[in-house]
């Protein structure tokens, strides 16, 4: 069974490096973010934590009415175990309000509105408080496309963005993240029952140690079926990242000029940094 | 003859020259006060690494005033500059300069330019195509850079060049981790060549990386000086900055030399006519491919006495029907 390489030492400390200096690169010292009482927020609050100090990290709770109870007490719990700030808003009334006219919305909408108002509130706040966003979608979310185009997704940057969930549970683990938090089912919560599992059909873990040998290892298709992958897991993974890629780039823009933008205009986030 | 190098393992600031000389006089400043003889900066530190279409912004012809600045702060301490290189026919060359006494004394642009994965040099800068050592007042010495390390074709010309020490100006992403390590899969195989190129070239291997971060991606540092017996005179930390100082004595390598005279017994011209031999050798897919250029005539290497053993002109037969080749 092949094991994904995971060096928690060495990623804790390039990890907090890396808040530090794109974040204080651009002349601010702070960092907003959702917390979900999910183990990527949990893991996120805390290298930021760790990387600015806990007084330069606000933390969003941003429950609806149907978010499980477990959730908030378990983004509080992350609050009280890492001492940053936090405020709890609940989205409920402008959630409702918007559905009021649409009732026959089904819950795919209903929850990217929710993601998508949490975005909002979240750069409303990092212009309130003068910090940048701190995105916490990782790398399997990412490459399986299982995230809200500009809701969970947006962000300024990204600590654990290159690593698989197996990898964030490993230094969620070594880092100290509620031990409740690192080890409850994955969940978006943005509908009773919802499991991440169970809506993409397969584990974490499985899915993890196929997407790393297919993506970090470029093995082909024969040589993913030899490692023992079923043929319908690596095609659905296949199909799965192809159709995402869309989430993963800017909008196409029609080239009509000598010079387009993302195409022959090329810069640096860090221009000038 | 021995001599005090220091490494500046320093975070540039991308695209911003001023800020990037101003730390460069910062740290020439430290190694003066070290009592360094030598400062390694790192590849593009002056410029920063990931510039894009920045290049033009940051370029510099070697009679600008920026260079001209350097020359003038080479007169305290000799030091080699990562820097944009434009040429007088515009073209752009990730160059390493070596400035010493208030001069230029050599420059190195750099010839593999890393073009997959994450890197895309070759779409902005022109490739070098000198491979050199060059004299200065320590020795006799050659500068790569970075990715020219990773082809063993370029520290072997620099070795029979007469190179004693080579200066690698670096500016090394970190990437891949392995359980149980200090440092990611990069480094590792960078410390692995330098001590490999050390021992079997018994030379020095003065390696400067840089750290910080752009974009996202993160720089190893790990900045070292390895001697011709492999063994490491001083270390930088990993991913912080750092300034690092090693004494370098050359009656090292002249004692590796003496115990294990690997250069001395290599054979230049066997080298040479298998390397003239492959090139000819027919592809499967295409009949014999002429060389593009008309192949250079036999002749003996001018200089410091010829290291070549009894082969002649004739020791290289022109393969039958090639175009190219000239009537004897």
């Amino acid at each position: 069974m092949i094991k994904i390489p995971t060096n928690v030492t060495l990623l804790r400390q390039i990890l907090v490096s890396f808040i530090r200096n794109e974040v204080e690169k651009v002349g601010i010292h702070r960092i907003v973010l959702g917390l979900s009482g999910g183990v990527d927020s949990g893991l996120s609050a805390m290298l930021a934590a760790e990387a600015l100090g806990p007084g330069q990290v606000l933390g969003i709770l941003m429950p609806y009415k149907t978010s499980s109870p477990e959730s908030l007490a378990h983004a509080e719990l992350v609050v009280r175990s890492s001492a940053i700030e936090s405020l709890t808003i609940d989205i409920t009334p402008q959630i409702d309000a918007y559905f009021d006219r649409f009732p026959d919305a089904d819950q795919r909408r209903r929850g990217n509105k929710m993601a998508r108002e949490r975005m909002t509130i979240l750069y409303d706040h990092s212009a309130r408080w003068n910090a940048l966003v701190l995105g916490t979608s990782n790398k399997t979310e990412l490459l399986l496309g299982y995230g809200t185009l500009y809701g969970d997704m947006a962000s300024a940057i990204n600590p654990l963005g290159d690593l698989y969930k197996t990898q964030v549970w490993a230094l969620a683990d070594a880092v100290g993240v509620p031990e409740v938090i690192v080890q409850k089912k994955p969940s978006a919560d943005l509908w009773k029952g919802q499991t991440d599992e169970g809506e993409l059909g397969f584990s974490y873990r499985d899915v993890d140690r196929l997407l790393y040998l297919m993506v970090d290892e470029r093995y082909s298709r024969p040589e993913l079926i030899s490692a023992g992958f079923p043929e319908g897991f690596v095609d659905e993974v296949t199909v799965r990242i192809m159709n995402s890629q869309f989430k993963r780039r800017l909008p196409v823009i029609a080239k009509v000029s000598q010079r387009t933008i993302d195409r022959d205009f090329r810069y640096a986030r860090d221009w000038g940094r | 003859m021995s001599f005090r190098v220091a490494i500046a393992q320093i975070n540039p600031r991308l695209g911003d020259l001023q800020s990037n000389l101003a730390l460069y006089e910062e740290k020439i400043r430290q190694a003066v006060k070290e009592g360094a003889d030598l400062l390694l900066f790192p590849e593009l530190s002056l410029t920063g690494y990931f510039l894009r279409d920045m290049v033009p912004n940051v370029a510099l012809k070697l009679s600008s005033p920026e260079i001209a600045q350097l020359k003038k702060l080479s007169r305290e301490v000799a030091f080699v500059a990562g820097v944009v290189e434009e040429s007088s026919d515009c073209r752009f060359y990730n160059a390493a300069v070596y400035l010493e006494a208030g001069e230029i004394r050599h420059v190195h642009r750099k010839v593999y330019l890393p073009t997959y994965g994450m890197f895309d040099e070759q779409r902005y800068f022109a490739r070098g195509s000198r491979i050199q050592a060059f004299d200065c007042r320590f020795g006799r010495m050659a500068i790569l850079v970075c990715e020219d390390l990773w082809h063993p074709s370029t520290i072997y010309l620099a070795a029979l060049d007469g190179a004693m020490a080579v200066l690698c100006p670096s500016t090394s992403p970190l990437r891949g981790l392995a359980e149980g390590q200090t440092h990611d899969e990069n480094a590792r195989y960078w410390e692995m060549i330098n001590r490999t190129y050390a021992e079997t070239f018994s030379l020095f291997m003065i390696y400067g990386n840089r750290v910080g971060f752009e974009d996202g991606v993160g720089f190893w540092g790990g900045s070292e000086i390895v001697d011709p017996f492999g063994r490491r005179i001083t270390k930088a930390k990993y991913y912080e900055e750092d300034f690092i100082l090693g004494e370098v004595s050359l009656e090292s390598v002249r004692r590796k030399r003496t115990m294990a005279p690997l250069l001395r017994d290599e054979d230049m011209d066997l080298t040479i006519n298998e390397l003239m031999r492959i090139r000819e050798r027919p592809s499967e897919l295409t009949k014999v491919r002429p060389s593009p250029f008309p192949l250079p005539r036999r002749e003996r290497i001018k200089g410091e006495g010829s290291r070549v053993k009894g082969t002649s002109a004739s020791s290289v037969e022109p393969l039958k029907g090639s175009k190219t080749r000239k009537k004897r």
